[in-house]
């Protein structure tokens, strides 16, 4: 059953005016009108004065409707892409600080490898890794590094482009 | 070639007069002490010198709706232009074009607490269509452009320009610029054609249609078209607050306001009609009281030039985004290839039947002894034969004159509508004035708002503009008093205005006229005494103290919820 008021996660992706106060403006309509962010990403582009901001926001079909107006009434919106129902490819970058105990380094190796990741720093009772891919990707490797004990984590949240037709 | 070079705050007024501005509403202070220095010397640009810069923005809203053109006004950076928000708030919820010019301290010293510094973009950028802060002397007069395009095109609204005490005192060159091209700003006027040929369709099939229009329609100037479609298809017209004026209170077809103090009929044929064609509305909370049952019975159509006033708070068959008036023009022209012969006959039944609401339960109230709020306005109507600009302040007094003067004409009644701001209609009434000096123009006011912006009596005498002011006395705050009244078991907690000046004295304090009414027969001379004058004047009406505003629908209760007087 889907009447459009299932919540669901839904990616944006906007082409905005490089310019003073532009992610305040957005992220002053999501707080302004009760909309979440999940995550925000937000970076220049190839083109001059364009910057990308990749936002994950949850909802049903009819407040996504209305962020993505309010979002394109924004003067230094360029454009509002999203990618519901169209392929595309999505990426987050993740670095994770685990504790490494000499009796689960072994299996923590395995794992960084399974998961075509990489260690990036390691030091006597910790080791940093470094995990890029979509967002299914990255929940299961947490899940299965949660038990060595995570310190620290940062994330760059999800960053998405539309596929080119083949 | 030689290239000249001129102050910023020379450019600042070429840009303005450039954009035909003839009026600014403000207030001096140091960081805007360099631009009135050029502004004096302007000679197609006159200034009004407010009493409060909440007054220049009210002022520049009222100037603005009077004439269909942006208002503007300049304030000083930090105290004077935080003294603007509400204002400019005010206008953003009424979408009316304005464009608000803000100092700022040296570019230097933004960001260090420096004195009079504060964040005016950041505390407007939810309230403005846009804001911006001119770093650059390069970008100051291609954003004085821009400003104006933004605020006057589209959905309108006010758009602020923060400008660095620095920016205004370097030199540049000016270049008059022909056009503005927003790559990120590109309003849709033109309708969806196909979209439109179903409306055809749906008007065709509909026994019970009926119109409901906005502050759009004056907007976009439309009202021409609005009538011409009602008539053509015989369908009855409602409007909205901000909408009164937009169809003329004197055709048959015209039912009244609707909404939480509209009429009987209005609200009746809101339920029961079986199409419903929104033109320029956003569908307020005011107006649709509890949204599941609004209109329930009919096909909603929508036109608006703002998506995102579509769908947001009833979900509509058949959006149309579009500018109003050429969406009506199309739309009245692809009628016009229809029959419509038999028109009249077929809707008799329809018709008939918001007569017997409209002959059940008119708009009424009970004469005495005491003077009735309600006459006033009345009497306000007849002796200026709808022919004035009515301001309001907020609350009953609000209401009352929304309620009981018929408006015939777009561009008459300025209030206060979606944000509701006390101490709104002096000023606006200062502003519309000043845009049309021959005007009769009327502030019906209430006593507790009317102290708001009572400072701006000296803005009107300084520049001679003889704006009549009729305050519904009643003691309290009204309309407050009145949900106290009926919902908060009578506890008039804080409402009662147990210490208000002597209006009459107060008048003449300032040099204008006072007049005082306490019995019915005297209201007529008071009125005809204050539109005589070539002054301002206050006219205190001593009225009934427990008046209330009916019909009513309380808060959130379908519109035909409605206590009657
Ligand atoms: C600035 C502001 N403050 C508070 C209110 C809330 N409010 C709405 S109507 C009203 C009463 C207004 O009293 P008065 O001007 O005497 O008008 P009346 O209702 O008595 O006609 C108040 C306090 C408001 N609308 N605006
Ligand atoms: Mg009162």
């Amino acid at each position: 059953m889907n009447n459009g008021t299932e919540n669901k996660k839904h990616i944006l992706s906007l082409l905005v005016e490089n310019e003073l106060g532009v992610l305040s403006r957005i992220s002053g309509l999501f707080s302004g009108r009760g909309f979440n962010i999940e995550s925000l990403c937000v970076a220049e582009t190839n083109e001059e004065n364009i910057s990308r901001v990749t936002l994950v926001t949850t909802g049903d079909m009819f407040i996504l409707e209305q962020i993505k107006k309010q979002l394109n009434k924004l003067i230094s919106v360029v454009k509002v892409l999203e990618f519901t129902g169209t392929p595309f490819v999505q990426r987050e970058l993740v670095l994770i600080k685990i504790k490494a105990k000499q009796e689960s380094k072994a299996e923590i190796l395995r794992l960084v490898d399974i998961f075509r990741s990489r260690i990036i720093d390691v030091s006597p009772e910790c080791y940093t890794i470094e995990v890029t891919g979509s967002e299914d990707k990255i929940i299961a490797l947490l899940d299965l590094l949660r038990p060595f004990g995570i310190k620290e984590i940062a994330r760059t949240g999800a960053i998405a482009l539309a596929r080119e037709k083949k | 070639m030689v290239i000249i070079k001129i102050k910023g705050a020379e450019i600042l007024i070429k840009a303005l007069e450039d954009e035909g501005v003839e009026t600014i509403f403000g207030f001096p202070g140091g960081a805007v002490i360099d631009i009135y220095d050029e502004l004096i010397k302007s000679e197609k640009i006159r200034h009004i010198l407010v009493r409060h810069e909440q007054g220049a923005v009210h002022a520049a809203d009222g100037y603005a709706r009077a004439i269909s053109k942006p208002g503007v006004c300049l304030v000083t950076s930090g105290p004077g232009a935080t003294n603007t928000v509400t204002g400019i708030a005010s206008a953003y919820c009424d979408s009316i074009p304005m464009v608000i010019l803000t100092g700022q301290v040296n570019t230097s010293l933004i960001g260090n607490d420096a004195f009079q510094e504060v964040d005016i973009v950041g505390i407007t950028r939810p309230c403005t269509k846009h804001n911006y802060l001119v770093k650059d002397i390069k970008d100051l007069a291609k954003t004085i452009k821009e400003a104006f395009y933004i605020a006057t095109t589209g959905r309108p609204g006010p758009v602020l320009v923060d400008i660095p005490k620095d920016v205004v005192q370097a030199f540049a060159e000016y270049k008059p610029l022909k056009n503005v091209k927003m790559r990120s700003y590109n309003p849709t006027y033109e309708p969806n054609m196909k979209q439109l040929d179903r409306v055809v369709e749906m008007i065709k099939n509909s026994k019970r249609p009926l119109i409901f229009a906005g502050g759009g329609i004056i907007l976009s100037n439309a009202s021409k078209e609005l009538i011409r479609l009602a008539r053509k298809i015989q369908a009855p017209v409602t409007t909205t607050l901000m909408g009164l004026g937009a169809f003329p209170a004197s055709d048959p077809l015209w039912l009244g306001m609707l909404g939480m103090h509209g009429t009987y009929r209005a609200n009746m044929s809101t339920a029961e009609c079986d199409l419903l064609i929104a033109v320029g509305v956003r569908f307020d909370d005011r107006v649709t009281g509890k949204t599941s049952t609004f209109a329930s019975k009919a096909k909603i159509v929508h036109i608006d030039i703002d998506p995102t006033s579509i769908s947001k708070n009833i979900v509509v068959h058949t959006p149309i985004v579009g500018d109003c008036r050429i969406t009506l023009e199309r739309l009245n022209k692809l009628l016009g290839e229809e029959d419509f012969k038999g028109i009249k006959a077929s809707r008799k039944p329809w018709l008939d039947q918001i007569e017997m609401w409209k002959s059940t339960k008119p708009l009424a109230y009970e004469q005495s002894d005491t003077i009735k709020p309600q006459f006033v306005v009345e009497k306000i109507f007849e002796i200026t034969k709808g022919d004035a600009i009515i301001t309001t302040e907020v609350g009953q007094n609000q209401m009352w004159a929304a309620q009981f003067y018929n408006f015939d004409k777009p561009n008459c009644f300025i209030t206060s509508g979606g944000l509701g701001v006390m101490g709104f209609g002096l000023p606006a009434a200062i502003g519309a004035q000043v845009a049309c000096p021959d005007k009769l123009v009327i502030d019906i006011a209430g006593d507790g708002s009317i102290q708001m912006n009572i400072q701006e009596m000296a803005t009107a005498m300084q520049f001679h503009l003889p704006v009549k002011i009729a305050i519904l006395n009643n003691g309290y705050l009204g309309m407050v008093r009145q949900w106290q009244e009926l919902f908060y078991k009578k506890c008039y907690s804080c409402t009662e205005m147990s210490h208000t000046p002597d209006f009459v004295k107060l008048a003449e304090a300032y040099g204008a006229v006072g007049l005082r009414a306490t019995k019915p027969e005297e209201v007529v001379p008071v009125l005809k005494k204050a539109f005589a004058s070539d002054k301002p004047v206050i006219m205190d009406f001593v009225v009934e103290r427990e008046e209330g505003v009916y019909p009513m629908v309380p808060s959130g209760a379908d519109i035909t919820e409605m206590l009657l007087v």
